[in-house]
């Protein structure tokens, strides 16, 4: 029995050992990663809010999340005195679970993926993501706090409506391909030339908004307003289980910006990837990493101490490695079959960036939705509109299909499918606000009457 | 060997979960086990290659339906629920049933072992390389094969719908 | 008045607002550690799901006996006292104390004194309400406009620095006239901030007041009709925001505001969005009212003939100004004494207060914070 005990691990370990590796280097990185996004969301609003933001802890603030980490691991657990315990324990768990594993499915260029060639690719990261939900849910209740239950309740309420227009903008967009499966869908946009973002904008848009909501970032940051509810289902939480929690909220936030990058935005593709004439793209990546490099040496002597200085130059040094990396597969014929690994890997953290970029830049900037308004934008709005751009689209599709459009020349069947979709939206707004209006038949407010 | 084990685990993990799910007094603790029961469920649904069902079960019951469930169980207050005794009477009945089920299961699993041609039939399973692919297949069947029985449900779903939006509307 | 209340709230209970599984009501404590009461007031909320069907303010977290204070103080050292009430607006408590007791000495400060006292307690108008404009915001989930607001807060309290060394709690003013005399640069200070402050204010414009969110937010919650503003006595922005024109600086002119050109900004549904119009518009008219009396400050003493020991006749006085979140009141009654018999403040914050549970009433637990917010309370003038 023993014996078959080992020998059974020992065929997995032979068969599995790449993913495993893989699954194991996500764990240890991904709440490095994730503090330095937080970092780099303090940055940048620090920056739009005209401040400096971290500055203490290593230059610029660079080895801030370390401190944080340490601060948070080394603080107290508390556990309320009438704390469901059991349950207490297991939801900060059951949400960074969930939220880790959706990674699995995620192709982080051609040559990185865990799970390889799953057929069901986005639907399995789109529902293991979506079990992090009860982390939040049984959190909340588990803490008996009416805050911290109020702050579940909605998160709950607001998970499932935004999960459905969610899923219906992946439907349209998913149409396009025909496939779940991650690397199909990429390959599809190579083969036609063109992201899916350009043939099927609207649906696009629906997600964007959708997973905003989905992360429970702002302007849809209800279960967690902290201005309302103290934390939401979090109130309770502190030290190490806290931070589960933090960590779960941002590596969602990567896996719904990963999800929209492949399906809309051509995955691990550089722009223009078939067209040999924008060849010079490749190009950018080792500059953009030698510009930062540069950057880095220009402001070390401006640096106030010696210990700084040296991380700066570090800091340049990692750089100019990084650009030689990049630089490699485009100069070195011999390096040449890792292009595709590369900067594929490259142009995927890129534009996962730039839409994560996008969710911090909204953050900073509107103010919160209230709970009925967010309500009412999912589902008289968001989910109507949804329903008719997967009609629109399969409808331009079998248009398309017809003429046997390809590439480019589909946005000629999309395009006004879009336009459709549009107009709709706007009839939908309309007659949301003439209801709205009726009811509650504000006068306008004249300002000076007085 | 390695599907053998991993079987077991699942198997082994939805029984215990389920009758955990029956045993708890705490509905909340019963909903979390009911959830962990689903998953091995669905880890048995992988294992036989089943990828769509797998995924269907985790989106639908785990992150639908169970998230529904916790969701009205936790505002219905917990301490008064408790107090009240729940299926008191139904407990020889249920024994009786189940006992009655287990033995058509055994007898079925045993047949199937010793008479050849009875009970369930003993397939090697195909490697995955020459299944088709699954998602397709469902769709296949559901959209091909029996169309007209999908839209029938797909159609009676609509209609329990909208009946419930409708006489939750009439209780305000 | 207490049980009173008490009985609303648990008719209102009883009513056919049940939920539909028979859930009981929630009630909610928020506060007084709450990040959006603004300070330490404690709300309890009787909730319907998310929907108030009750609420009451519980207050007193902040008492330090400020009116008791004042019976064992002389008029003079009584002053620093009333700074600490409305402290982000200690500048016009200084004013209303002062003036009260100049009134009840039967003396006038000099006309330099009271221009540079307009000056200041304008200053200090618009920086209450830029305080009040970013924790607004904060609270509807707008993290930006508070560091905006703070940056030109900063300049005004950089000129309070400048003009008598405190911050927060100036104590800038005298009874009888001004603790000092304005510093040279006093003018060009107030003229660059205000020549700054307007594209600020445009900026914090473009920021919410066209924001379709923010709109949402603020239009048609926490409504207060006219009548119910001067039923509950609500004064300030609060009030004119319901459409009624009350500007004690109008009404009643005291310091030097008799002689500057301004505009009332008159709300019309008394929703919050209307509240934040008008403040909006408040700060702007205070920026007009800083330019004119800049260009003109009058030279001479800037203390009346009052003498060391304060010893008022007997009489009793009241005098209000227009602080920036409503009437402030004083009422002092001596005793020919060199300590005033009683001093009786009437804070604007408290009376305003007032109308909250019947702003709240039917709204979400979002709007309460947004109705806490648009109140603009400080809870050291609130409990005092």
């Amino acid at each position: 029995m023993m014996q078959a005990v080992i020998q059974a691990t020992m065929d997995f370990l032979k068969l599995y050992w790449a993913p495993l590796l893989c699954g194991l280097v996500i764990v240890a990185v991904l709440p490095l990663i994730v503090g330095y996004i937080v970092l780099v969301e303090r940055k940048l609003m620090a920056d739009m809010q005209a401040r400096l933001g971290p500055m203490r802890v290593g230059p610029h603030g660079l080895l801030q999340p370390i401190a944080d980490a340490v601060k948070l691991l080394i603080k107290e657990d508390i556990i309320p005195d009438n704390a469901d315990k059991l349950v207490f324990w297991l939801a900060p768990v059951l949400s960074v679970g969930a939220a880790l594993l959706s990674i699995a499915g995620l192709a982080i260029g051609p040559a990185f993926q865990i799970a390889k060639d799953i057929n069901i690719g986005i639907l399995f990261v789109v529902g293991v993501s979506a079990m992090g939900i009860f982390g939040i849910v049984l959190g909340g209740w588990a803490s008996n706090s009416h805050y911290s239950l109020m702050g579940s309740l909605r998160s709950s309420a607001q998970l499932v409506s935004y999960e459905t227009a969610a899923g219906m903008a992946l439907v349209s967009g998913l149409l396009l391909t025909g496939t779940l499966n991650i690397k199909a869908i990429v390959e599809a946009q190579y083969n036609e030339g063109i992201w899916f973002v350009m043939l099927a904008p609207v649906a696009f848009f629906i997600y964007l908004v959708a997973s905003i909501a989905e992360t429970n970032r702002a302007p849809f940051d209800l279960p967690e307003a902290e201005s309302e509810l103290v934390a939401g289902y979090m109130t309770e939480f502190s030290g190490f289980r806290w931070s589960l929690y933090f960590l779960a909220e941002y590596t969602n936030m990567i896996v719904v910006s990963s999800v929209a990058t492949t399906l809309f935005l051509g995955g691990w593709l550089r722009p223009f990837a078939r067209v040999h004439f924008f060849n010079f793209l490749d190009y950018v990546p080792p500059l953009l990493m030698i510009g930062v490099a540069g950057y880095c040496l220009l402001r070390t002597p401006k640096q106030p101490s010696r210990v700084q200085q040296l991380f700066m130059l570090a800091v340049a040094g990692l750089c100019l490695a990084l650009a030689l990396v990049l630089l490699a597969p485009v100069a070195l014929p011999i390096a040449k079959p890792l292009y595709a690994g590369i900067h594929g890997g490259f142009w995927f953290i890129f534009k996962v960036s730039a839409y994560i970029y996008f969710f911090m830049w909204l953050r900073f900037t509107i103010p919160r939705y209230r709970f009925d308004q967010l309500m009412r934008l999912g589902w008289q709005f968001l989910i109507p509109l949804s329903i008719v751009n997967v009609l629109v689209v399969g409808v331009a599709l079998i248009v398309g299909s017809y003429f046997n459009l390809h590439g480019w020349s589909m946005l000629l069947v999309t395009t006004p499918a879009a336009i459709i979709a549009l107009v709709v939206a706007l009839m939908i707004l309309a007659a949301g606000q003439q209801s709205s209006a009726g009811k509650e038949n504000a006068p306008a407010s004249d300002f000076y009457a007085g | 060997m390695l599907d053998k084990v991993l079987f077991y685990i699942f198997a082994g993990l939805a029984i215990a979960s389920g009758a955990l799910m029956v045993t708890r007094r705490n509905a909340v603790h019963s909903a979390i086990f009911l959830v962990t029961a689903l998953l091995a469920t669905a880890g048995i649904f992988l294992q036989l290659r089943a990828e769509f069902l797998f995924i269907v079960q985790i989106i639908l019951y785990v992150g639908g339906i169970m998230v529904l469930f916790i969701f009205v169980i936790m505002l219905v207050n917990l301490d008064v629920a408790l107090q009240q005794i729940q299926f008191a009477r139904q407990k020889w009945v249920a024994l009786i049933v189940a006992l009655a089920l287990s033995a058509q299961f055994g007898l079925m699993l045993w047949s199937s072992e010793k008479i050849p041609g009875q009970g369930i039939p003993v397939l090697a399973a195909p490697p995955a390389s020459e299944l088709p692919a699954n998602s397709e297949a469902v769709a296949q069947s559901l959209f091909g094969n029996y169309l007209l029985a999908f839209e029938i449900a797909s159609v009676l779903l609509l209609v329990a719908m909208i009946g419930a939006v409708v006489m939750a509307k009439k209780e305000k | 008045m207490e049980a009173e209340r008490e009985t609303t709230l648990s008719s209102e209970a009883t009513t056919e607002n049940k939920t539909l599984l028979g859930a009981d009501e929630l009630i909610i404590n928020m506060g007084p550690q709450h990040p959006s009461t603004h300070g330490v007031l404690r709300v309890k909320l009787k909730l319907d799901g998310e929907r108030v069907i009750g609420s009451e303010c519980i207050i007193g977290y902040l008492h330090r006996g400020v009116e008791k204070i004042g019976e064992n103080r002389t008029y003079q050292q009584f002053a620093p006292y009333v700074d600490r009430m409305d402290y982000v607006a200690a500048v016009s408590n200084g004013l209303g104390y002062c003036e009260a007791i100049e009134k009840l000495l039967v003396v006038e400060a000099p006309p330099r004194a009271r221009v540079i006292r307009t000056i200041l307690t304008e200053l200090q108008r618009i920086a209450s309400h830029l305080l009040w404009l970013g924790t607004h915001a904060l609270d509807i989930g707008a993290l930006t406009p508070l560091f905006y607001c703070m940056r030109e807060r900063e300049e005004i309290l950089k000129i309070f620095e400048k003009y008598c060394g405190a911050r927060l709690t100036t104590h800038a003013f005298r009874i009888g006239g001004l603790q000092y005399e304005a510093y040279d640069t006093l003018e060009k200070d107030v003229e660059r901030f205000c020549k700054d402050f307007e594209s600020r204010v445009a900026e914090y414009e473009t920021l919410l007041t066209q924001n379709r969110i923010w709109i949402g937010r603020t239009k048609g919650v926490g409504i207060l009709t006219a009548e119910d503003a001067i039923a509950f006595g609500v004064t300030g922005p609060v009030l004119r925001a319901s459409g009624v024109k009350w500007d004690l600086r109008k009404a009643a002119p005291y310091a030097a505001y008799d002689q500057y050109k301004f505009e009332i900004p008159v709300g019309t549904t008394g929703d919050t969005y209307d509240r934040y119009l008008v403040r909006m518009e408040e700060m702007r008219q205070s920026r007009l009212i800083c330019l004119q009396a800049i260009e003109n400050i009058p030279a001479g003493p800037i203390l009346a003939k009052v003498g060391k020991v304060l010893k008022p006749p007997p009489g009793e006085v009241y005098h209000a100004i227009e602080a920036p979140k409503g009437e402030l009141g004083y009422y002092v009654v001596s005793d020919g004494t060199v300590q005033p018999y009683r001093v009786r403040i009437r804070p604007p914050s408290f009376i305003n207060l007032q109308a909250f549970d019947r702003m709240v009433r039917g709204h979400l637990v979002a709007d309460v914070v947004a109705i806490i917010g648009t109140i603009d309370i400080v809870l050291g003038e609130v409990d005092r």
